[in-house]
């Protein structure tokens, strides 16, 4: 529906304006802060699991380790907190704001989009379409490697957090049953940790497609993150 | 008259004032300080004794050997004059048939009062005859015995969860105790073997106190496995600090640096051992160089190997952990952006000598 709805729309639009008004300041400003708490949760949970040379000096001057953890939980509550936030932005935004968080299953002609998309991207189609939000592939990937992905690194890494923080704390009690469920705390990390590359393989798609899209699409990319408009070339 | 604690302590020629001694001291070990002591002192003079029958499954007996080993020999004493008055085939003096009958009148005359304590595990394979006990399935001894009960101790990794008969393919079908039991109190006292204070505690707590500890989400006592061994381990301040040694006898290993890039599982592992330590607090596992193997955790023989950090997940075969795989799908994923972006490129440039050429 939404994508239908949007190519007509852009159709209109594009032949009217030269621009329209897509991604909110919410969902611009959290796009950017998550991006950066992903990278900062990225690196230091990569050296949580394997820590770098030991420090030389007595471990009362150091706090190595510690400063990397502390980073990382840091990034998580931000991480954390933007997600919901941006829950809460999906009920009161536009109706791009609800994109990532659920997908038109059901309709016929988003699953053609999302063909086409494949095609466009397997060399197989000469002309990019127009879209005024996500186009449909983006948003099929969003969902599952970001939405989804998201939610099970907030849980798994509030699980592991809960054991620091300890019995009868809000993040136990919250979510100190995942452990257990995935088998125990060492399969909880594991868990954690290979979703940190899955993530991360998902980040380098994105930036290549966002990049490549800004180049070769209809449509501005980049610049519609960060100023919110989304500008047609043609 | 039922006899009460006190009596058969008596009995056993344990004078009052080690008796007093041994109040404080449990009090002290289930860190509910001095003000217990007589709590105890008294619930044991007046409580008629609760019967404790110790079955032994498919085990290697280390339980019994840590137990037996409980660093005060009071602690000993008294906690083994409580149990072996019942039943547990190793340690009894009876044999047989007339061990057997101890079972049954148990059974009978305290219905729904006693505890049994379980070492080792049912093998359920082949209808049980993996484990033969009086020329039948353990498991039909154990449901049995256990039918009646008023709570169920397992005892150990095996009876907790399994531990190393039902490692993987586990073909004997080695079940841990409370698969196999419902609809009574079972207290799970992991580790392989649990300390021996952690046991006798557990012991004492049930007997003077009648009633279970208050346990965790995996049925264990929470004053014992509440915390994890890293969250009090001595080598912490190393950890902390990103001082690590890197293999067996470098300069971090001598200085007594943090175990976890030898594979310690402390981090991942709940456990007294850290605190209360071994045989009478004389060391425990890392103050003696080596790291924790996690033996107090579900399923540990499964875990991957036991000096790795980062270590294998089972689901993606033997050998794979989360950086092997995690790490191929990025390193797939990023030749195949260069691969696609080469291909955009000569796309791009063929299309534009097209618009040129027209
Ligand atoms: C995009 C999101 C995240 C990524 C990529 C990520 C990545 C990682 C990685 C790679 C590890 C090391 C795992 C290991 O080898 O054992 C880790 C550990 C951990 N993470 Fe995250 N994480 C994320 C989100 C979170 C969140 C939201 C929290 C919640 C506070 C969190 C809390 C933890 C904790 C407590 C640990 C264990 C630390 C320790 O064992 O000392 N993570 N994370
Ligand atoms: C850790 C890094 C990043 C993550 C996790 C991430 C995640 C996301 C998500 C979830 C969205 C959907 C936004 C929404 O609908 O609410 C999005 C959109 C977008 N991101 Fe990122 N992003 C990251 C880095 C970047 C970078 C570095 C760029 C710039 C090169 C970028 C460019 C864009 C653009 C242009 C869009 C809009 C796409 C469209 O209009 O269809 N992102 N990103
Ligand atoms: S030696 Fe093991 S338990 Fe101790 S601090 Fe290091 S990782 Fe933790
Ligand atoms: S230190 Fe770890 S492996 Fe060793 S006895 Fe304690 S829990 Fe078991």
């Amino acid at each position: 529906m939404l994508s239908q709805q949007d190519m007509l729309e852009a159709e209109r639009h594009g032949r009217q304006v030269r621009s329209i008004y897509v991604y909110e300041a919410p969902v611009r400003l959290w796009h950017w802060i998550n991006a950066a708490a992903m990278v900062v949760l990225a690196v230091t949970g990569y050296f949580i699991g394997l820590p770098p040379p030991s420090v030389p000096g007595e471990a009362v001057d150091n706090f190595l380790l510690g400063y990397i953890r502390f980073a990382h939980f840091a990034a998580g509550y931000v991480f954390a907190i933007g997600l919901l936030a941006r829950v809460y932005w999906a009920c009161v935004g536009n109706h791009h704001a609800r994109q990532i968080f659920m997908l038109p299953v059901t309709n016929r002609a988003w699953w053609s989009e999302v063909l086409f998309e494949l095609r466009w991207y397997l060399f197989l189609e000469k002309h990019p379409k127009k879209y005024v939000g996500h186009n449909p592939m983006a948003q099929l990937m969003m969902f599952f490697f970001f939405t989804l992905l998201a939610f099970g690194m907030v849980i798994t890494g509030f699980a592991l957090y809960s054991e620091g923080a300890g019995q009868g704390s809000w993040s136990d009690t919250l979510f100190g049953w995942v452990l257990p469920l995935l088998g125990g705390s060492m399969q909880t990390h594991s868990w954690h940790r290979l979703g940190m590359w899955i993530m991360m393989s998902f980040v380098l798609v994105h930036v290549y497609a966002a990049i490549r899209e800004d180049i070769m699409s209809r449509q501005s990319l980049i610049s519609t993150m960060v100023s919110g408009w989304r500008m047609f070339k043609d | 008259m039922t006899e009460t604690f006190y009596d058969v302590l008596r009995r056993q020629g344990i004078t009052r004032r080690s008796f007093l001694k041994f109040c404080s001291l449990t009090a002290t070990s289930l860190g509910l300080g001095s003000a217990a002591a007589p709590r105890i002192a008294h619930a044991l003079e007046t409580k008629p004794r609760t019967p404790v029958l110790w079955l032994h499954g498919l085990e290697c007996t280390c339980c019994s050997e840590s137990f037996i080993r409980s660093a005060h020999p009071l602690t000993k004493d008294v906690v083994l004059s409580m149990l072996s008055l019942d039943y547990d085939d190793t340690l009894m003096a009876a044999a047989g048939h007339q061990a057997e009958a101890i079972i049954e009148e148990v059974k009978k005359k305290y219905k729904g009062q006693y505890i049994v304590a379980v070492e080792g595990n049912p093998p359920l394979n082949e209808d049980g005859m993996f484990c033969i006990q009086g020329g039948r399935p353990f498991i039909d001894k154990l449901k049995e015995t256990c039918a009646d009960a008023k709570a169920i101790i397992s005892w150990g990794s095996c009876a907790s969860y399994g531990c190393v008969q039902a490692a993987k393919p586990n073909p004997t079908r080695a079940t841990p105790v409370h698969k196999v039991i419902s609809g009574k109190p079972i207290i799970n006292v992991p580790g392989c073997p649990p300390i021996a204070e952690v046991m006798t505690g557990v012991v004492t707590y049930m007997l003077t106190f009648d009633r279970v500890p208050e346990l965790d989400r995996q049925g264990r006592p929470k004053m014992f496995y509440g915390q994890r061994i890293h969250d009090k381990c001595y080598r912490r301040g190393h950890f902390d600090a990103g001082q690590f040694a890197e293999a067996w006898d470098d300069e971090g290993a001598r200085k007594g640096y943090c175990l976890y890039k030898m594979g310690c599982k402390g981090p991942t592992t709940y456990n007294a051992c850290s605190s209360m330590r071994w045989n009478g607090g004389v060391s425990w596992p890392v103050q003696s160089g080596h790291g924790c193997i996690g033996c107090s955790e579900d399923g540990f023989w499964d875990k991957g190997s036991f000096y790795d950090r980062v270590t294998d997940i089972k689901q993606f075969g033997v050998e794979s952990n989360a950086d092997k795989v995690g790490g191929t799908v990025a390193a797939v994923t990023g030749a195949a952006i260069a691969a696609h972006a080469a291909v955009t490129a000569l796309a791009r440039a063929r299309s534009k000598n097209e618009t040129n050429g027209e």
